[in-house]
């Protein structure tokens, strides 16, 4: 086991290399410089814009001083906000974000997941129906109105949770949490469902069943296990989908996260910015495939036995 | 050369039995049946959406202006005063095209290149599957960017942009999948027996995948409708007087207040879509099992 | 299993329930107690250096912890003293001279002196330093060439400090607005001491604007800056007219969604909107004591027409698409009344000057101009593409002007919507057919608007090029000697213009806020502008905002 996450972490240096070098030059490619804005700014204060930023150095050049620099844990100035670095903004906005990730992910996996093991018991039951029902409502619901509609309801008409804010008041991390986490918690209780009906139709179940086990031990001990895999493998690339997907929840509640910087450095031609989250988020994506490679072949006892030589 | 005969009438046999035998139960299966006719009802009007809609898509009553549900516009009019109901009629065209090809092309890149990694894992796979990760982490919006600079508007490359990002999860899926199966005893039977791998893959692996799968594809089809509406937004995908259910959504979202039946109406075309889709999604995962079926 | 989801329902509406019960006093409220303003401003400030940064949300935090020379007054606009207590005018206008106030003084305590000027004007119009604003002073003598680098002893430059509290400056030119412009952030001074702790005058990225460090001359000083969070702000006992200053604090919240903003406006948690959702505008126009305030605001919008391409290099075509477009219409339906129709560039009533106005809605002349330039009934028309950046409004706007095209002359136009940089690259480089623009005046003056359009001028965009406007823009108008004259040479200019037709003007601006019945002193103006010295809270009983 050690040997497979010490493999996959060396693997993961060549993965964030090409990662670096082609968005350095993807977003150099792209219309538009950080420079450019409505009232445009004479060719001459251009000029002395980019020689303050190293712009005006060769590509090739600027690449490697950059990879100089990140080598050190510089990531570079922020062109948007003069007077930040990318560093900083990244240690001001990641703490939120992973909070509200965290939250999000909390309320995803305990409703999904308890409402796509509760389905699968009883397949083609209300208890199935149900369940279900609500989680595929979560997929119809794209955060950018189930986010408003709660605010509408809690916030505004009963009058009960903040409309906005991150620990500003009591009780303004909730509507965020959940409206993030709804849409994967749908997900999950799809997939669970799936993954347990596998499961449950497995032999080894039956067998367990035919001994007479309670079905609270054959799910929790038996089927639980191998059920969730897909969901497993869904929620590592999910996870940091949650990190970058916060923007649209970060931007309805007034949120300080990541997830706002991470967008508006693309519109922005933020380059540094660009540079810096893609990296902090290709990091995350790494560990967090991993994290869920390594529980589903903790999962998977077949797999298990792999990691043995 | 026998040997190959006889593989192919088994093949040949066993699917037409399969599907036929899925057939039947799927139509015992009411939900399921559901689900299909409304989406083959959805397909249809789409279909002749420009001979029935009731109105001009594009005709425009600003004096009018958004309106409730009417004797004369059955589901309200929008701001511009155009008839709701034909503007959901022409948005389906473009939502359902969207929905079911773009997730066409993520599920065979998805499958394949899962099925392949997990199959044939070591070094392999570990390349492949690194390869998923790096286009995770790269900034898909400058992606998207780029592509409607080099390429223009085209609804062809909205396609394969949708498909390019949907497709590594579902890869992910089908690793994770493959990789259990194989270890499983029918498989090492197969192997033993000398079956070549992409058979293998095709007539094993997959079909005992599948369960994952549909799920998987059926809860991306709408969320590839919604990813059009953004696209849209970066000037990748249509442009207005055209419009989706992605973008009515979208609009209806900021008005809901006001105006509540301009988010209503779309978004109950999409829930519809969406239930449909995983009802049959369902029928067909408990119709093709068939150790399911055995209980 | 029943019972577990229903025990389960029950701990969450449970915890809600809780958290909700903490709640208590809104932000309005306290803010009305403490008498500290809740703002919301539209967008985190890129920072807050007066010669680096630009932007609307930026000037209203920066007005507030700075002070130019003179400031407007917010109810007439008038010019009044600043850190100047007056200025004297030469006979020929060239010659200004500021006496500073000797109680002017930085937020440590230091004075401030004439030096600061002469020092801080240096660094905006350094060429390293890149600051985008530096054409603010360019009335100044020299100052575009020492910007430009053709000139590198700023002592040529027309500035000087005759003592500590005289400031001396010298124009090219009679710039009637030159006294407005020293309300412009970019041209007040900054703390010379402090910035050159951390670096070099000329550097944009070090950190003196962060709360420890920064030095500022304003009736506020900085207390806090959370990013994307908060920026708080609290009255400065070092201002020389402190005695008048109300206010005890601000706080900024970066309120980047409108629909937010507003639903943030409703429970009570803000005293001011930076915008309102154009839906939600007839609901709050109908509300008793509504908070809803609208001004008209110093700004155009209006589409760019490339005159180097066909079809829209030819006039009849230009003319047709302009005068087909039922600009009261669209006002009155889509904009739900809440902008100006327009049909020049320069806003009416700037500081008195009124624009010509060569044309109306007229679909007869349209259909007769287009038949004219070859496409009788849009016959043969060849197709025409208007680009706009992705935003709801210019959407909704240039679906609207689509269909009247087609209603009025029969036409097709497709639309094509561009993420913001994208769509800035083409502006910039033409590569457009129409293009819609906006353009805010940074001074009240119509010179602002109509210099846009010299030949090869970086915001002239559409190819328009006309030496005898040139002339009058750059000759005849700083030469007049009364304001008559002057504006005589701006109408006969702006007649030149629009005679071409080389942009569709669509509206004037208004500004849109919601603004709570408690905010006192904030009166709305033509440039929007805020003096925030002004202000006060006047603790009215009522909560009609935050009932349903």
């Amino acid at each position: 086991m050690l040997r497979f996450i010490t493999l996959r972490l060396l693997q993961a240096i060549p993965v964030i290399l090409v990662v670096i070098t082609v968005t350095f030059f993807l977003v150099r490619i792209a219309p538009g410089g950080p420079f450019d804005s409505e009232k445009p700014v004479t060719r001459e204060v251009k000029a002395a814009l980019e020689a303050q930023y190293k712009l005006d150095l060769p590509l090739f050049q600027q690449y490697t001083s950059y990879l100089g620099d990140l080598a050190q844990g510089d990531l570079g100035p922020s062109f948007k906000y003069p007077g930040r670095s990318v560093n900083e903004l990244i240690a001001a906005g990641f703490p939120v974000t992973a909070e509200l990730g965290f939250y999000a992910l909390l309320v995803a996996v305990g409703i999904g997941g308890l409402a796509g093991v509760i389905a699968a018991l009883k397949p083609n039951t209300a208890q199935d129906y149900i369940p279900m029902s609500l989680a595929m409502i979560g997929i119809c619901m794209p955060s950018f109105l189930l986010g408003p509609l709660l605010v509408l309801v809690f916030g505004i008409h009963l009058d009960w949770l903040p409309v906005s804010g991150w620990g500003d008041i009591p009780g303004d991390k909730i509507l965020p949490s959940i409206t993030l986490g709804a849409g994967y918690a749908a997900y999950i209780a799809r997939l669970g469902r799936a993954g347990m009906l596998e499961v449950l139709s497995q032999d080894y179940i039956r067998t367990a069943r035919a001994k007479g086990l309670p079905e609270w031990q054959v799910v929790l001990k038996h089927s639980l296990r191998g059920g969730l895999i897909p969901v497993v493998a869904f929620l590592g690339p999910a996870f940091a989908g949650l990190l970058a997907g916060s923007f649209v929840v970060e931007t309805i509640f007034q949120i300080p996260g990541l997830g706002r910087f991470y967008v508006q450095a693309a519109f922005n031609r933020d380059y540094t910015m660009i540079l810096g989250t893609t990296v902090f988020l290709s990091v995350l994506i790494v560990l967090f495939n991993l994290l869920s490679d390594v529980l589903a072949a903790w999962m998977n006892p077949r797999l298990r036995a792999q990691f043995g030589h | 050369m026998n040997t190959q005969t006889i593989n192919d009438i088994a093949q040949a046999e066993q699917g037409t039995s399969l599907w036929k035998d899925a057939w039947l139960r799927l139509r015992k299966n009411h939900l399921a049946v559901f689900g299909l006719v409304t989406l083959v009802l959805f397909i249809v009007i789409a279909l002749l959406t420009p001979w029935i809609a009731p109105y001009s898509y594009q005709a425009q009553n600003l004096e009018l202006g958004a309106s409730p549900p009417s004797a004369a516009h059955w589901l309200g009019t929008d701001i511009f005063g155009r008839d709701l109901m034909t503007q959901i009629m022409y948005g389906g065209r473009i939502s359902l095209a969207v929905g079911f090809v773009a997730t066409t092309v993520a599920l065979l890149i998805g499958v394949t290149w899962g099925a392949v990694a997990g199959y044939v894992g070591g070094r392999a796979d570990a390349v492949m599957m690194r390869l998923v990760d790096i286009l995770y982490a790269l900034p898909f919006m400058i992606f998207i960017v780029l592509l409607t600079v080099v390429f223009g508007r085209n609804m062809l490359l909205l396609f394969l942009a949708i498909g390019a990002v949907e497709w590594l999860t579902m890869a992910r899926i089908m690793r994770g999948q493959v990789q259990s199966l194989r270890q499983q005893e029918f498989v090492e039977a197969a192997i033993s027996l000398g079956l070549s791998p992409a058979t293998l893959i095709r007539r094993h692996l997959v079909p005992n995948a599948l369960g994952p799968i549909i799920v998987y594809t059926t809860l991306t089809i709408p969320n590839v409708m919604l990813l059009e509406a953004f696209l849209s937004f970066l000037g990748l995908g249509i442009q207005p007087p055209q419009t989706s259910w992605g973008l009515l959504i979208s609009y209806g979202a900021e008005t809901m207040e006001e105006y509540p039946w301009l988010l209503i109406f779309p978004g109950l075309a999409l829930t519809l879509t969406l239930f449909s889709l995983n009802f049959l999604g369902d029928g067909l995962r408990d119709a093709l099992d068939v150790r399911g079926a055995k209980d | 299993m029943q019972p577990i989801i229903s025990r389960f329902l029950l701990v969450v509406a449970a915890v809600i329930l809780l958290a909700a019960c903490s709640g208590g006093e809104t932000n309005v409220a306290s803010g009305n107690r403490l008498g500290i303003l809740h703002f919301g401003n539209g967008s985190e400030p890129q920072g807050l250096d007066p010669h680096v940064v630009t932007g609307v949300p930026e000037n209203k935090i920066i007005r507030a912890l700075f002070e130019g020379l003179a400031v407007k007054n917010p109810y007439t606009l008038e010019p009044e003293p600043g850190v100047a207590q007056s200025w004297d005018i030469s006979e020929d206008g060239r010659v200004i001279t500021f006496h500073i106030n000797p109680e002017a003084k930085w937020s440590n305590g230091d004075p401030m002196r004439a030096s600061d000027y002469v020092w801080s004007w240096q660094r905006l119009l350094s060429p390293a330093l890149g600051g985008e604003y530096a054409y603010m002073l360019y009335p100044l003598a020299n100052a575009q060439a020492f910007h430009k680098g053709e000139i590198t002893d700023f002592n040529e430059v027309g500035v000087k400090a005759l003592d500590d509290h005289t400031l001396q400056v010298t124009l090219d030119e009679r710039t009637p607005y030159f006294i407005q412009l020293m309300d412009h952030y970019s041209t007040f001074a900054v703390h010379p001491p402090t910035i050159e702790k951390f670096g070099k005058a000329t550097d944009r990225y070090t950190p003196w604007t962060r709360v420890e460090n920064i030095v500022s001359n304003g009736a506020f000083r900085l207390k806090k800056w959370e990013l994307n969070r908060r920026i708080e702000l609290e009255k400065s006992d070092t201002y020389w007219d402190r005695d008048k200053v109300r206010l005890n604090g601000i706080i900024y919240y970066p309120t980047e969604n409108v629909v937010s903003e507003e639903r943030m406006f409703r429970v009570g948690q803000l005293h001011y909107t930076n915008s309102v959702p154009l839906g939600k505008i007839p609901v709050y126009k109908e509300m008793p004591d509504s908070p809803y305030m609208q001004e008209p605001y110093l700004g155009t919008y209006y589409y760019l027409l490339n005159t180097l391409v066909p079809p829209t290099d030819n006039l009849n075509v230009r003319k047709a698409l302009s005068m087909a477009v039922d600009r009261d219409k669209l006002n009155a339906t889509v904009l739900k009344g809440t902008n100006i129709s327009a049909y020049s560039i320069t806003p009416p009533d700037t500081l008195g000057y009124y624009p010509p106005r060569l044309f109306s809605y007229d679909p007869e002349r349209a259909r007769a101009l287009l038949a004219e330039a070859g496409y009788p009934d849009g016959k043969g028309w060849p197709g025409l593409e208007l680009t706009y950046n992705t935003s709801e409004d210019h959407r909704k706007i240039a679906v609207a002007l689509q269909q009247m095209w087609k209603d009025v002359l029969n036409i097709e136009v497709t639309l094509t919507n561009q993420e913001w940089k994208v769509y800035l690259d083409s502006i910039t480089n033409m590569h457009f057919q129409i293009a819609r623009r906006g353009w805010i005046g940074d001074y009240v003056d119509p010179n602002n608007f109509l210099d846009l359009f010299l030949t090869g001028g970086g915001n002239n965009n559409t190819g328009f090029a006309d030496p005898r406007y040139d002339e009058m823009i750059l000759k005849k108008a700083p030469r007049a000697v009364t304001k008559e004259e002057r504006f005589a040479v701006f109408h006969e200019a702006e007649t030149l213009l629009m005679e071409q037709m080389p942009i569709i003007p669509v509206y004037t601006y208004t500004s849109k806020h919601l603004i709570h019945p408690s905010v006192q002193g904030l009166p709305p103006n033509l440039m929007d502008s805020l003096n925030l010295k002004y202000v006060w809270l006047e603790d009215i009983e009522q909560a009609t905002e935050t009932d349903d």
